[in-house]
């Protein structure tokens, strides 16, 4: 989140996920660390391999990274409800 | 537990249809989306003006502290000369501690600078979807009795809501780092008031200083006699020789 939208290859997904689910591992595991690793591996991963798209592009994307710099804490406050992700202004 | 990426994806989607949800007409939701996304950015506009004071805040103690370690260091050399080696330890010691809260600051105010790298990130990213979304919007409007005029807005409506989420979040992580430096750097100032680690360049004088002032003006006095006695006992050939070297020296030899 916050570095713009890529468009990745559908051959790059598994790897993705697999990633997704170490990071996610860490959370459980409360591995901070690990977790910091993982969300950089996935944003690295997607920033070198994807295509970005233009700012102005309106698409929507399939899935969103994380930030790279998530505290283990902002990672569970992702879990339980929504409470990371602050309102869109009503 | 689903993954990280969808359950985010998850969220933003939900709290973006939320937003939609609330008007009726789809034009009408457009505009109020449109009129969203302008508050947004201004609040953005905000968090960048508050992450770059609070960078500033940094720097300026930065800088004192920076004043306060050339300062140390030249007391506790002064201290060595006069062969005090327990000031001079005292200064020395001094010196380290400001070095260390130093070294603290400037992780955070290296932290501040990225925050606000990506928060003028996210502005350009936004402004430009926001100016994208405009022109969408007026598109769809003209189409709005087309069967497919829904799907657009969903589609054009979560690419921008997304970005209002990301940027959302962006700022209030710039805002929750700000506000616990600006806690720090409060608190390096009430020490630097309580004297716990003394602001040696607000000119209020410490024992140290004192006691350094007091050696400095005991040898500037010594030295002055001394100066004094040289010139009242030598007569004055000493103190003119040299200046009438000088000048006749580039004359003789010019030829």
């Amino acid at each position: 989140m916050g570095d713009g939208q890529y468009r990745v290859d559908e051959s790059l997904h598994d790897r993705l996920n697999q990633i997704d689910e170490q990071a996610t591992a860490a959370v459980e595991s409360g591995d901070e660390d690990e977790l910091r690793a993982r969300l950089e591996e996935l944003t690295r991963t997607v920033t070198e391999a994807g295509e970005r798209l233009e700012d102005d592009d309106l698409s929507a994307s399939d899935l969103m990274v994380p930030p790279g710099d998530l505290s283990l804490e902002e990672a569970r406050e992702l879990y339980s409800g929504d409470g990371l992700i602050p309102d869109i202004p009503v | 537990m689903a993954g990280l990426m969808g359950r985010a994806n998850t969220i933003v989607k939900a709290k973006f249809s939320k937003l939609l949800d609330r008007a009726e007409d789809p034009g009408e939701t457009l505009d109020y989306s449109y009129e969203k996304q302008l508050e947004l950015l201004q609040n953005v506009k905000r968090g960048i003006a508050d992450v770059v004071t609070a960078k500033k805040r940094l720097q300026m103690q930065a800088a004192q502290l920076e004043q306060s370690v050339v300062k140390l260091d030249q007391q506790a050399r002064q201290a060595v000369g006069q062969n005090r080696e327990d000031l001079a330890r005292l200064a020395l010691e001094r010196k380290s501690g400001v070095q260390q809260q130093l070294q603290g600051l400037d992780v955070q105010i290296q932290q501040l600078e990225a925050q606000q790298e990506k928060l003028i990130q996210s502005e350009k990213q936004l402004s430009a979807k926001i100016e994208s979304f405009r022109t969408e919007k007026e598109v769809i409007k003209a189409q709005y009795s087309a069967a497919d005029a829904q799907v657009k807005i969903g589609e054009a409506a979560t690419g921008i809501g997304e970005q209002m989420a990301d940027t959302g979040l962006a700022i209030q992580r710039a805002r929750d780092k700000t506000a616990q430096m600006q806690a720090r750097a409060g608190a390096i100032d009430e020490l630097t008031e309580a004297g716990t680690l003394t602001d040696f360049t607000s000119g209020g004088q410490t024992d140290l200083d004192r006691q350094l002032a007091q050696l400095s003006s005991t040898s500037q006095v010594d030295s002055e006699l001394e100066a004094m006695k040289a010139e009242l006992g030598k007569g004055d050939d000493q103190a003119e020789l040299p200046a009438g070297g000088a000048e006749s020296k580039p004359e003789g030899t010019a030829s």
